[in-house]
């Protein structure tokens, strides 16, 4: 595949993969708490390497994954002793970040991680970190790396669909069934920091937020219903992708950014255009109403 | 260079001057947007500010602090209005809302940035200092505009401070009383858009939010007033601006952003946890009193219960004491707890024992006594509870503070139900009890004539 193909297809899994977990933390709202894993996963990015001195796969997953659960860890203990929750994401979110952005600048000259990468990513440089197994090329990591992450999330999502959804939409029934409402949080939780990591490399730990939250908001105003709203989120996110793509080599500024805009822009004309919660449907509706009163 | 040079360094006593200035205007403006719910307005407005700052530098060429505060506030305000706008048009819930236009702006800035840097005309290094915060970067222009914006800040809260804090606890109570609600909201939005602007290039659009919240949060853990909130909160922020700013100097090349973050957060774990009212230890040490108050209660009612049982068996076969294991089957009380609690009832002459069996004494039968009215009084009402609905008891303690026809009659239920305490002292009850529950001691005492 051509190179350019490579960032293509790297921008739409993690569009897809963002997609599909985003739209469970609008249903949750929990977005800013998705805001917080982004950019706490960075300190778990530092601290793996710190451990196991390489950038490998597997260590950083499990320092995203350790570093994520204990965000979600530490908000809840927070909220549990009666700090405000959004305060208490705020500093828990803001205190870790700054810890990994000291320790990264600490070890800078040992970790090829620069800030700037970890906070914006460089998509373009993915196609050259290829994979090679026997000798054979097999394409970039990055790719690998998602395509696995998108599988375990679908797998997750596809085992506990019945859970997840009624834990979203209503808690306390979910925990008067016996469904551990909590285990499922800290599995999505787990799902996001996983997600996060994989797509920390090619957008960085704040644009992945934007890839997170705003296809899952578009679709949310285009359907009720949640299984065509994880289908519309992805298709919304690969898109976005794709048009933030073409937009950046065009102006030949930051992919991820223009990927962040790109799904700004959509956003925004599903706000307004969107058949039955967008603002145009919303204004004739007003008016029909007041037509006949 | 060590620390001290450093400090008589001119250049470091004014960037030192700007972030104590900084800290303190953002932790009071911070202890509003706080008792607002509003704290993560600040990290929107932070990262919006960035598309602001870029287009600024595109419009006039070359790094200006003032345009950079115009166009930051005016891309600070714009994304504050969207949020509000998709909240209020769609069902989009809030925290989604901050969440996308935040992340929306911040690629729009990353995308001007890197225009910049590859278009730009020159000098637009500082830019990037605006991602993370340089404070080593300010110079004396940029400090004195920062100390100018910050003195006004503070000056216009300490004017407004009375209207703030009606808006603050009790907007609808402000309007009612003819205050201009919405100017007064917008003011103060300006005021945190402001200490927002000029906290960009010391602290870095990522992290100002943690200069508004975490002051803030400290400080309510110290004082439950709005005026000394604001000012702890002050000293808070100042604080660790001053303490980031040292560390920053001291160690070439550490961000000065998260360095004060992690100063203030150290103030903030240090606030949580020593408290004096609020904070984690005083609240452990409560729980642990409560728990043995309870424990305590739990072991006299279970002792009671023990000898009321006795008494209703004939004289010759009282038991004189109970075993741990009889007392503990009654109400659940833990082994230690137990060992402590009963050591103390022993110490006070309520209990005597002979190692392994546990009898109450005289003392301890009235206090007993005492505690289980109380308690089959409470049961008693809660079963009636529709009944008495008017009189509010929440805790056992001010059950004797009912009026006195409502007390007869619960005792009168108690009475049929066959819950009346008996009373277990051979003292009779005219002759030490003389108070208002009297006519309760009395009914006491004739029950036990009743078995």
């Amino acid at each position: 595949m051509s190179y350019e193909g490579w960032i293509l297809l790297t921008g739409a899994l993690v569009g897809i993969t963002c997609g599909i977990v985003g739209c469970f933390l609008i249903l949750r709202k929990m977005a800013m708490l998705a805001d917080a894993i982004s950019h706490t996963v960075l300190l778990g990015i530092v601290g793996a390497f710190l451990v196991s001195h390489s950038m490998a796969g597997v260590p950083m997953f499990i320092g995203a994954i350790i570093v994520g659960l204990l965000t979600a860890f530490f908000v809840q203990l927070l909220d549990s002793l009666r700090v405000q929750s959004d305060a208490a994401i705020g500093v828990v979110f803001t205190s870790l970040f700054a810890l990994g952005v000291i320790l990264l600048s600490l070890f800078a000259s040992r970790v090829h991680l620069d800030v700037d990468h970890a906070l914006m990513g460089e998509i373009a440089f993915v196609p050259w970190d290829t994979l090679e197994i026997f000798g054979k090329e097999m394409g970039p990591k990055a790719v690998w790396m998602l395509g696995f992450v998108l599988l375990a999330d679908l797998a997750v999502i596809l085992l506990f669909y019945k859970e997840l959804k009624i834990t979203s939409f209503d808690p306390q029934m979910a925990a008067a069934l016996g469904i551990p409402v909590l285990l499922i949080h800290y599995l999505l939780m787990g799902m996001l920091s996983i997600t996060t990591v994989a797509s920390f490399d090619s957008v960085g730990a704040i644009l992945v937020v934007a890839m997170l939250i705003v296809p899952g908001a578009a679709a949310y105003l285009l359907t009720d219903r949640l299984s065509v709203m994880l289908v519309l989120s992805a298709a919304i996110g690969a898109l976005s992708a794709i048009i933030g793509y073409y937009l950046a080599v065009w102006f030949n500024v930051s992919i991820s950014g223009m990927m962040a805009a790109a799904a700004g822009g959509i956003f925004a004309a599903v706000f307004i255009f969107s058949p039955k919660h967008g603002l145009i449907a919303k204004w004739a509706a007003n008016r029909k109403i007041s037509r006949y009163s | 260079m060590n620390l001290f040079q450093h400090l008589s360094d001119a250049n470091t006593q004014w960037v030192l001057a700007g972030t104590l200035l900084l800290g303190m205007a953002s932790g009071v403006l911070g202890s509003f947007a706080y008792l607002k719910k509003q704290s993560l307005i600040g990290d929107a407005m932070a990262h919006a500010a960035l598309p602001g700052i870029c287009i600024a530098f595109l419009l006039y060429g070359q790094k200006s602090l003032f345009w950079f505060f115009a166009g930051a506030a005016f891309s600070g305000l714009l994304a504050a209005y969207f949020i509000q706008a998709i909240v209020k048009n769609s069902r989009i819930k809030e925290d989604a809302s901050i969440a996308l236009v935040l992340s929306v702006f911040f690629g729009i800035g990353i995308v001007l940035l890197t225009y910049i840097n590859q278009n730009g005309s020159g000098n637009q290094s500082g830019l990037n200092n605006y991602i993370f915060g340089q404070a080593a970067s300010l110079v004396g222009n940029d400090v004195k505009i920062i100390a100018i914006v910050a003195v006004i800040l503070l000056a216009v809260t300490a004017l407004f401070f009375k209207e703030f804090k009606l808006l603050t606890f009790d907007p609808q109570f402000a309007e009612g009383i003819g205050l201009p609600v919405r100017f007064f909201n917008g003011l103060l939005m300006v005021l945190i858009v402001s200490a927002v602007m000029i906290g960009l290039q010391a602290v870095g659009v990522i992290l100002m939010a943690a200069m508004l919240i975490t002051p803030a949060l400290s400080a309510r853990y110290w004082t439950e007033r709005m005026d000394r909130m604001v000012v702890i909160a002050g000293g808070i922020g100042a604080l660790s601006g001053v303490v980031g700013t040292i560390f920053s100097t001291a160690s070439e090349g550490l961000p000065t952003g998260p360095l004060i973050i992690l100063a203030a957060t150290l103030f903030f774990l240090f606030s949580m946890v020593f408290a004096p009212r609020r904070g984690l230890l005083v609240n452990i040490v409560k729980q642990m009193k409560m728990r043995r108050q309870t424990a305590r209660e739990n072991i006299m009612l279970s002792m009671f219960d023990l000898m009321e049982e006795e008494m209703r068996k004939p004289a010759a076969r009282h038991a004189t004491g109970f075993g741990e294991e009889q007392i503990r089957g009654l109400r659940p009380v833990s082994k230690r707890l137990f060992a402590r609690v009963m050591k103390q009832l022993i110490k006070e002459n309520l209990v005597s024992s002979d190692g392994n069996r546990y009898a109450l004494t005289e003392q301890g039968k009235e206090q007993a006594y005492q505690i289980a009215l109380k308690n089959r009084l409470m049961e008693v009402y809660k079963m009636y509870e529709m009944k008495f609905s008017h009189e509010e008891v929440e805790k056992q303690e001010d059950i004797f503070a009912l009026p006195e026809p409502l007390l007869q009659e619960l005792t009168r239920y108690l009475q049929q139900l066959g819950r009346m305490p008996v009373r277990l002292s051979k003292t009779g009850p005219g002759e030490n009890r003389r108070n208002r529950n009297n006519i309760i001691g009395q009914r006491g005492a004739d029950s036990r004539y009743e078995l």
